[in-house]
């Protein structure tokens, strides 16, 4: 049964390989998964589970696994960005904003855009980018200096440019954005400049902007009362990660980041709506559906910036429209995504901040665990039970793999802040609470208590840990699973590998020599599959022994 | 449920460490001032090697020294070179300003990666050092003669290319450490701090132990420098146990030397400020 899919799927490769490059339409990205040698979107489909229908690698041959080319980028920047890959052609961003076409089967270069930021562009963490969106022969790139380019996947000449907002106010484009109909959706970041985030959709034509969403309740708009006096105007609610659609329900799902200042709420009495929240928005017009908020009235840095999974799964007996979600407040979440209804959250770290949930849905504080001039520990720490790295949700195995961040924890400080627009707004910082090593060296020193990285499988079912593959570094690496049940990954250690996706068995790895810091992808071309993924400064790109 | 592809025997075990031979317990205990100075400015220094400092020497005069002058002090009423900001808490302060600017002023962002920005930061550190340290008393040569006899600081550290690279190499701790912190550390000793000074100790499958500096771990291996300086590399598949531990505390220098002789091993010891380049007649 399986080789007869796997022949199946090769067999439609080939055509699709030796067949003229079609358009990219909308009804090619609803239909991602029907096509498994390309990746379309950010995660792959638009139910952004980063899971591949491609079986050629199997957990029996995966060990003939090899490097087949490397992408040198010429820059020394986080490389955050997953390709797309469009009928044999990848695209790639190398940070901050040159955009990169390539031969998906050699690494050779087509074209490389180079886009030059303002110099007055001023992203928080690292000038770099997570990828790009393609609708028609049109390439979608969001840029660290507050802009959205379209370019010619042709020749990689731009064909419009437009300015969502000011870099020196500290916004900055970070994310992938997300096509849906003629619509190319993207938000902004800027959550540590005490920034007015929103999501906002633009004609994918002409770069008109056709709809705007704040993801922080002003004036008139519900929610409003959960931001004490003039607090709403800083209140942060950026958007780097990718969201997700459903054709169903036609709503678009997002997290929304912080609320600024980050560490100290002193100044904005309330829930802070809609911060460390998903919202689910009309996609045709940006209404607001409904939200959930993960963490009301954040002060820990808890942004909600995980990609949202989409799942029709059983639940409690009854087939179900769900949403999965590993927050980086470390507890993991089912959320139903046609009403917003909380049906389950449960620890997939350890949590000390909050201890289960009222009926609505809402965590339970635990008195005392706030930022303090003094330091207050809290787990998790800072960077979260996980963060922006994707996740991935196998249908073949039923679970959930979460990046984890496992016993970390953070002495969270709160400090006065003032706004200075354009300067950081964070009112406070998180200390380690173990040894920092030096500096400019990536050496590792941790002993396991002082926290560790892993691969967690959860069953979305129950929240149950099914296995840990451990690290003894953090990761900042998404994870990839294919249907042949293997799950592709990598850490800050440097090694890419796959485990068995059913038992975290360990079955091949490779020194990339750098971390992952990115997602990895798989397509195939012409009958082959590869397997990409962004590491250090370069790109792999990694196909079976042949 | 337990990880897969992981031997057990990667779990560090609860082995007493020892390092240095009881014959060397001296100079060890020397060995770890350097690490505790280092644990006293954690607070407000990070740990950086002197090549950051020179790097960050290199971008600062490149790009800040036009406006700053070379000693960071060129803007009337700023001077960047004595450890003192009106805007920064931190090192991350600092690291943000260098790399964003401040708004409404004269100084604009600059186009620097974070390690860039640290390396920058870690050249005003030292700066500030240096500032300090160029007023000690003592002797440096009397000192540099303790170092290497009475105090047998050679046993467990490295100054200029001799000694033992089993401690921190003291060669530039001039350039980092104040004076009165070192002073005080050989005194009143803490706890060290820096993981970087961290020993190892593992056990093969044969049963055969070797102990030494650990210098990186990830999951599948080791790296250390071992007790006879030999670089070596571990597959922990093939380590029975592997124990990564703190160096011993250093029990208190206070009488174990005068105070003139400790003025004049801190005045030695700040007067080390690493290789510097060699001028051809």
């Amino acid at each position: 049964m399986r080789s007869r899919t796997r022949a199946l799927v090769l067999a439609t490769a080939v055509a699709a390989g030796a067949s003229v490059q079609a358009q990219v339409t909308f009804e090619r990205l609803l239909r991602a998964d029907a096509e498994p040698w390309n990746w379309l979107t950010y995660s792959g489909t638009y139910r952004s589970q980063r899971y591949s229908p491609l079986t050629q690698i199997t957990p029996q041959n995966v060990k003939n696994l090899e490097p087949q080319w490397v992408f040198q980028s010429r820059s020394l920047e986080k490389f955050e960005a997953t390709p797309l890959v469009v009928d044999g052609v990848m695209y790639t961003v190398q940070a901050p904003n040159d955009v990169v076409a390539l031969d998906a089967a050699t690494g050779r270069t087509y074209w490389m855009y180079s886009y030059r930021p303002s110099a007055e562009a001023r992203p928080c963490c690292g000038r770099v980018n997570r990828g790009m969106a393609i609708l028609g022969d049109l390439l979608f790139m969001g840029t660290i200096d507050g802009h959205l380019v379209a370019i010619d996947a042709k020749n990689g000449r731009p064909v419009w440019d437009v300015r969502l907002a000011r870099p020196e106010a500290g916004y900055a484009l970070s994310v992938a954005p997300l096509i849906v109909k003629d619509k190319v959706i993207v938000g902004t970041a800027g959550g540590e400049y005490g920034i007015r985030g929103f999501l906002a959709a633009f004609d994918a034509r002409t770069g008109k902007e056709a709809w705007r969403f704040y993801t922080i309740a002003g004036p008139g708009d519900p929610g409003r009362e959960t931001w004490a006096g003039d607090s709403w105007k800083t209140g942060g609610g950026s958007i780097w990660v990718t969201g997700s659609y459903d054709p169903d329900t036609n709503l678009t799902f997002w997290g929304v980041g912080n609320a600024g200042p980050d560490w100290n709420g002193d100044d904005r009495a309330g829930d802070n709506l809609y911060t460390c929240s998903v919202v689910a928005l009309d996609a045709d017009t940006g209404q607001l559906k409904w939200h959930y908020q993960f963490s009301p009235h954040d002060e820990f840095d808890y942004d909600a910036v995980q990609v949202p999974v989409l799942a029709d799964l059983r639940w409690q007996g009854a087939p179900r429209k769900l949403m999965l979600w590993a927050n980086r407040n470390g507890f993991f979440y089912v959320l139903d995504r046609v009403t917003g209804q909380f049906l389950m959250g449960k620890p997939f770290v350890r949590v000390n901040w909050a201890e289960g949930f009222d009926e609505n849905g809402r965590p339970n504080r635990v008195p005392g665990k706030v930022p303090t001039p003094e330091g207050t520990l809290i787990y998790p720490g800072n960077q979260g039970g996980t963060n922006w790295y994707s996740p991935s949700f196998s249908p073949r195995t039923g679970l959930f793999y979460i990046p984890s961040w496992v016993n970390y924890s953070s002495l969270y400080v709160k400090r006065p802040q003032d706004f200075v627009e354009g300067r950081p707004f964070g009112g406070g910082g998180a200390r380690s609470t173990v040894p920092q090593g030096l500096r400019t060296v990536s050496a590792n020193y941790r002993k396991e208590d002082e926290g560790y990285g892993a691969i967690r499988a959860i069953d979305p079912q129950t929240g149950d840990l099914k296995w840990e593959y451990k690290m003894t570094d953090f990761t900042d690496a998404g994870v990839l699973t294919t249907a042949s049940d293997l799950l592709f990954s990598g850490g800050r250690e440097g090694y890419f590998y796959a485990l068995d996706a059913r038992s975290g068995a360990l079955l091949w790895r490779f020194t990339v020599g750098g971390p992952v810091q990115a997602g990895p992808m798989a397509y195939a071309v012409a009958g082959r599959q590869y397997v990409a993924v962004a590491a250090g400064n370069s790109l792999f790109a990694f196909a079976l022994r042949e | 449920m337990g990880g897969a592809g992981r031997d057990p025997a990667s779990r560090p075990a609860m082995m007493p460490f020892r390092f240095c031979k009881p014959s060397r317990w001296a100079g060890w205990i020397v060995s770890a001032a350097g690490v505790l100075a280092a644990a006293a400015l954690s607070a407000q220094q990070g740990p950086y090697t002197a090549a950051d400092v020179e790097e960050g020497s290199r971008l600062f005069l490149a790009n800040c020294a036009e406006c700053h002058g070379p000693e960071g002090n060129a803007v009337p009423g700023i001077d960047l070179g004595h450890g003192r900001f009106r805007r920064a808490y931190s090192d991350d302060d600092l690291v943000d300003i260098v790399r964003r600017g401040i708004a409404g002023t004269a100084m604009p962002p600059g186009a620097f990666s974070n390690p860039q920005a640290a390396q920058i930061v870690a050249y005003l550190r030292s700066l500030a050092v240096t500032a300090e340290n160029a007023a000690v008393a003592g002797d440096p040569e009397r000192g540099r003669a303790l170092f290497e006899g009475k105090g047998e600081c050679l046993s467990c550290h490295r100054v200029n290319g001799r000694g033992s690279r089993l401690g921190p190499d003291l060669s530039d701790v001039g350039q980092f450490r104040r004076a009165s912190d070192l002073r005080t550390l050989l005194v009143e000793p803490g706890r060290p701090l820096r993981p970087e000074n961290r020993r190892v100790r593992v056990v093969t499958r044969d049963g055969a132990t070797v102990t030494g500096r650990l210098l990186n771990h990830d999951s599948f291996t080791l790296q250390m420098i071992d007790a006879r300086e030999q670089l070596r590399t571990f597959q922990k598949a093939a380590l029975r146990e592997v124990a990564i531990e703190d160096p011993p505390p250093m029990p208190s220098y206070r009488g174990r030397l005068t105070d003139d002789e400790i003025t004049d091993l801190v005045r030695y010891l700040v007067s080390l400020t690493g290789v510097k380049e060699s001028r051809l007649p």
